[in-house]
């Protein structure tokens, strides 16, 4: 336990310094983190998953709260926790199958055996229901007592079967573990290859002698691109510079090493360039659930340019970015103010910071924001490791990939902020 | 060229709507010389006139339509040899109308509005120097037109150009002055007459003229045109020549500029440069039709040149290196300081023998103008300013003397100077502070004279307002502002072009400067003004555009790329500041990188609430209005000369 505790002050203190830079390492360190806390809590014999989901959104409240900025934190901590609750659940179904399978054969030894099988197997019903259908409007109002009904069967069923196999407990309680940490494996496996599984995409949307407009620098964009080039595909990339960090300058060359002809332009020529563009592909910061986008800064402003003169809008985004929050004057309460002095060179500037005379407010202000949010309607596809989708598609993916009993994990850690 | 002039007409029901003001001149005729003369002995009141002149502009307006009978009459008989077409009659009488504007203005004249017509009040116009010169242009005039009538195909076809287009395009007006053309016909079959008996030698002379007329526009398509001045020398100084008025009229086109794409006029363009230039080594290939040198190269080696050339004004070649090195910018310095130049020049001249100083001195200003362009190309502020200059030299009466010439030249250009430009900014900060409320937040782009000259004035007048400047690579102006800005006391907020779209909540409205307003009302200005105007629009802030009227331009552009300056690309790669981001180093020479520097970029009118100038505040449609009133008086001043 205290290594952990350790690392988990470790990852915190990175965060709260900004230290990890890009989503996608923080959202692999994060399941990396939360993989060796659940490998490190020791479940007690009944209701395993509820101890699990505890420890898991305990770490994961204190991360959020170190980096609320950093979505891809509080995706990885909910996904995490999806998967508990996830592997919980279809191991109790298959418990409850083989409960029900033993009932069948040994409901003699077992006096009140009898009537608990009926309830679970409602209850599996209900919770496969719950977990393999989308949640429609038919089934989130057939599911609402059943749903609430899930943890209770599941702790139920494994206190029958507490009860009926104790030679099974700590072989179960294992597999609870097991199973989780196999499927956060497979979590932190698809966030590292997510890169691949969008840049396999490239082709069906980049055609030859085609103008590709970007900002900034992200790696996704950077191998869809060369996925692209890879494929034979000859085609042209403007670069947009990306004040105030100018990663653009590394994408440029990156693309230029591996021969692209690539031009590089300031941000304030992306009006001027973009009459010529075919698309603009960019890279996310986050996707919100209402298709709305968390950008590098500047984009809102390449997006807007684009819907002017009906270039498509193309984000890229792995599917850990996928958050299920909707934003709310995402403006100011999901964006983060750097330093002025990127913009502005404080020695040169020290004589008009200084400000003796007058209200006592300094006079000059500099704003620096690291992200922008561009409206859902400028966005014209989402390409993920899933696929394509339609902005007012995020919803469903969402729907998908985290349970619905999390959001509240996030109001709490939110507000808490 | 004509549906050019069809636009125009068509805005100009809504020009009146809008109260501009009623001088409306035909837009075309600026730039015929020979009618000048006689209107000013017309007698006429300024308010008919001024009806008239909207009549012929505007075709759709019939019931409007007064036939100004009397001033042909007056003028018709004046002038034996009356070989103008009715065109350059009614340019004539419009003319008149507009003259006053260019009036020395008196800074209180200018307020918005009508402001101009009155103005006019002091249009009394001094006819005497006029009636001294018309004899010997008329004879000038008779010749050019002599051969349309000797040379019978060619010629003659020329003439029916001259005359069909005012049919084809201004039916109206046409009808008005069909008693005058036919007059005008009479006296042109008896010009051909006396012209056949003058016999061949004007002919050899004068088909030459007519061959360069007629060719004219199938040569600047085919060929993209030279550079675009010495084009312009050209013509202006056959009109000194010749004072034909057709050319004028063709010359109404705004002529194509110079495309670098075009390898042999590059070559020929090479041989006669004085800066001497190397070819970026990766050129961007969207913007081949643009000059991209290395920069840097030029500089020392002008330096070292200092001595050889000859030709060149000191000052001008003063000025010109301060545009190479940056040190002048913004398009009210950079055309101040050339004309101070120039005057320098001017003060310096003197006639060579066996030699006119009209002709003379263009083509010095000429020479003094492609050198400039070297050093950086021109705005279009500069290139209006040099329009003028070349006016002025062109309408010179030719009795002057020299001493007399050179002071007339440079008064006009303290006249330009300090009317066009510094009055001129004058008046818009008066226009615009009444734009500025307590509790504003105004944002700027780039450093604007004119939005500073406002900033500052507003903060004067004690209204509490905060700026938000915006800035961007690689030129980095806002912050120059931004220093001025905080030094005077106002609050200023400072941030990059990308951070725009998450400041402009709370901005109430933008001020944006321009280099030039198009006539389509599209505003060419620092680059990156059109992302913030874009943005400015989504959030639904007013975008107001603070520009001198002097630096409208009649030409018309839909993107940033068909026209536009590169900066020097080096710039990109290298961050002012940051040191620490060295990516492309070693990278600048690879074949497969190109830094594009655009240094305009061309605004959309849709994104542009208003204009403020010192005509008053108008919509970006009015913009060709302006262009057409402001041309006019630019000849006319001429007169006043």
């Amino acid at each position: 336990m205290p290594d952990t505790q350790a690392l988990v002050n470790d990852f915190l203190n990175k965060l709260k310094k900004r230290k990890i830079e890009g989503s996608q390492a923080t959202a692999k360190q994060t399941a990396e983190l939360l993989r060796s806390v659940i490998s490190q809590t020791r479940v007690p014999y009944t209701n395993q998953a509820a101890a699990l989901i505890q420890s898991v959104k305990a770490v994961g409240e204190r991360l959020i709260a170190a980096n609320p900025v950093e979505l891809a934190v509080g995706n990885v901590v909910r996904r995490v926790l999806h998967i508990i609750r996830e592997e919980d659940l279809s191991l109790t179904a298959a418990a409850m199958a083989g409960v029900n399978l033993s009932a069948v054969s040994d409901d003699e030894d077992d006096a009140d055996g009898d009537n608990q099988p009926v309830l679970s197997a409602a209850a599996i019903a209900a919770a496969s229901r719950s977990t393999l259908r989308p949640p429609s409007l038919q089934t989130l109002l057939e599911d609402v007592p059943d749903f609430a009904a899930v943890p209770h069967t599941s702790s139920s069923g494994g206190d029958s079967e507490g009860k009926s196999k104790s030679a099974d407990k700590s072989s179960r309680s294992r597999k609870l573990k097991h199973d989780v940490i196999e499927a956060v494996n497979e979590l932190i496996q698809d966030i590292s290859t997510c890169h691949e599984q969008i840049a396999e995409q490239a082709v069906e949307h980049i055609h030859q002698n085609e103008v590709i407009l970007t900002l900034g620098s992200s790696r996704t964009v950077l191998e869809f691109l060369c996925a692209a080039k890879e494929k034979k595909r000859s085609f042209r990339v403007f670069v947009a510079e990306g004040a105030p960090r100018y990663q653009g300058h590394l994408l440029a060359k990156e693309l230029v090493m591996r021969g692209l002809p690539t031009t590089l332009i300031t941000d304030s020529a992306v009006f001027a360039m973009i009459s010529r563009v075919n698309m603009v592909i960019v890279g996310a910061h986050a996707v919100m659930a209402n298709g709305g986008v968390i950008a590098p800064v500047g984009l809102n402003m390449v997006a807007l340019a684009a819907q002017k003169h009906a270039v498509p809008f193309v984000v890229l985004a792995g599917i850990h970015k996928l958050c299920p929050l909707y934003p709310h004057h995402p403006e100011v309460l999901l964006n983060e103010l750097r330093s002025p002095s990127e913009l502005l060179d404080f020695g040169e500037f020290s004589d008009c910071l200084d400000f003796g005379s007058g209200i006592g407010a300094p006079l000059l202000h500099v704003v620096n924001p690291t992200f922008d949010y561009v409206p859902p309607k400028l966005v014209s596809l989402f390409i993920t490791d899933t696929g394509g989708h339609n902005p007012s598609y995020m919803y469903r993916l969402i729907a998908d990939y985290y349970s619905a009993d999390d959001l509240v994990l996030q109001r709490r850690a939110t507000s808490g902020n | 060229m004509d549906p050019r002039r069809t636009a125009r007409t068509v805005s100009d029901p809504k020009v009146r709507q809008v109260g501009f003001f009623t001088p409306a001149a035909p837009p075309d005729r600026s730039a015929s010389d020979l009618p000048r003369q006689q209107d000013p002995i017309q007698p006429k009141s300024p308010s008919s006139t001024q009806v008239n002149d909207h009549s012929t502009s505007g075709d759709s307006l019939s019931p409007v339509m007064i036939p100004p009978p009397h001033h042909h009459s007056d003028t018709v008989p004046r002038t034996a040899l009356q070989v103008t077409s009715p065109k350059t009659a009614v340019s004539c009488s419009s003319r008149t109308v507009t003259v006053p504007t260019k009036n020395d203005g008196v800074p209180s004249s200018f307020s918005p509005g009508r402001k101009i017509v009155t103005v006019k009040s002091p249009s009394s116009y001094p006819g005497v120097k006029a009636s001294t010169v018309p004899a010997s242009e008329l004879t000038t005039v008779s010749m050019v037109n002599l051969p349309s009538g000797i040379s019978e195909k060619a010629g003659g076809a020329s003439v029916e150009v001259q005359n069909d287009r005012p049919v084809s395009s201004k039916t109206l007006k046409e009808k008005t002055y069909k008693a005058e053309r036919r007059a005008l016909q009479e006296a042109q079959r008896a010009a051909k007459a006396a012209a056949k008996a003058e016999g061949t030698k004007a002919s050899t002379a004068a088909s030459k003229v007519m061959t360069s007329a007629n060719t004219k526009p199938s040569k600047a398509a085919k060929t993209s045109s030279q550079k675009n001045d010495s084009s312009q020398v050209a013509a202006s100084e056959k009109k000194i020549g010749e004072r034909a008025p057709e050319k004028d009229r063709k010359k109404d086109a705004p002529h194509p500029r110079m495309q670098y794409d075009d390898t042999s006029r590059v070559e020929k363009a090479k041989k006669r440069a004085v800066v001497k230039q190397t070819e970026v080594r990766n050129r961007v290939e969207l913007f081949r039709h643009l000059p991209q040198y290395e920069h840097g190269t030029q500089l020392p080696d002008l330096e070292t040149k200092f001595f050889e050339l000859d030709p060149m004004h000191p000052a001008v070649y003063e000025v010109g290196l301060q545009y190479l090195s940056g040190d002048i910018r913004g398009g009210n310095a950079r055309c101040i300081a050339m004309f101070q130049a120039f005057k320098e020049a001017i003060k310096d001249y003197s006639t060579p023998p066996e030699k006119t100083l009209i002709r003379d001195l263009t083509a010095r200003i000429s020479s003094y103008v492609s050198f400039l362009i070297e050093c950086r190309p021109l705005s279009v502020s500069m290139g209006n300013a040099i329009k003028f200059l070349k006016n002025r030299i062109a309408k010179l009466p030719l009795a002057l003397s020299e001493p007399e010439a050179k002071a007339t030249l440079t008064s006009d250009i303290d006249r330009f100077i300090n009317e066009k430009i510094i009055i001129a900014e004058k008046v818009i900060v008066k226009h615009a502070v009444t734009k500025i409320r307590d509790g504003d937040v105004l944002l700027t782009y780039g450093a604007s004279s004119a939005v500073e000259m406002i900033l500052l004035h507003a903060h004067e007048l004690g209204k509490q307002f905060r700026v938000v400047v915006v800035d961007s690579r690689p030129k980095l102006e806002g912050q120059l502002l931004l220093r001025r800005l905080v030094r005077k006391g106002l609050s200023c907020t400072y941030t990059h072009v990308n951070a725009v779209s998450c400041i402009m909540q709370e901005v109430t409205r933008a001020f944006l400067g321009a280099s030039s307003v198009l006539s389509n009302g599209t505003v060419y200005s620092r680059v990156g003004t059109a992302c913030v105007a874009m943005v400015a629009h989504a959030f639904r802030v007013p975008v107001l555009v603070c520009c001198e009227a002097y630096k409208f331009h009649e030409r018309v552009q839909l993107d940033s790329i068909c026209f536009n300056e590169l900066g020097n690309p080096d710039a990109i790669s290298r961050v002012h500041g940051r040191e620490d981001i060295s990516d492309l180093d070693g990278l600048v020479n690879r074949e497969n990188l190109q830094l594009l520097n655009l240094v305009y970029d061309a605004t959309p009118s849709d994104y542009v609430s208003m204009i403020i100038t010192d005509y008053g505040m108008i919509p970006p449609t009015s913009v060709p209005v302006i262009v057409r009133e402001y041309r006019t008086p630019v000849v006319l001043v001429s007169d006043s000369s």
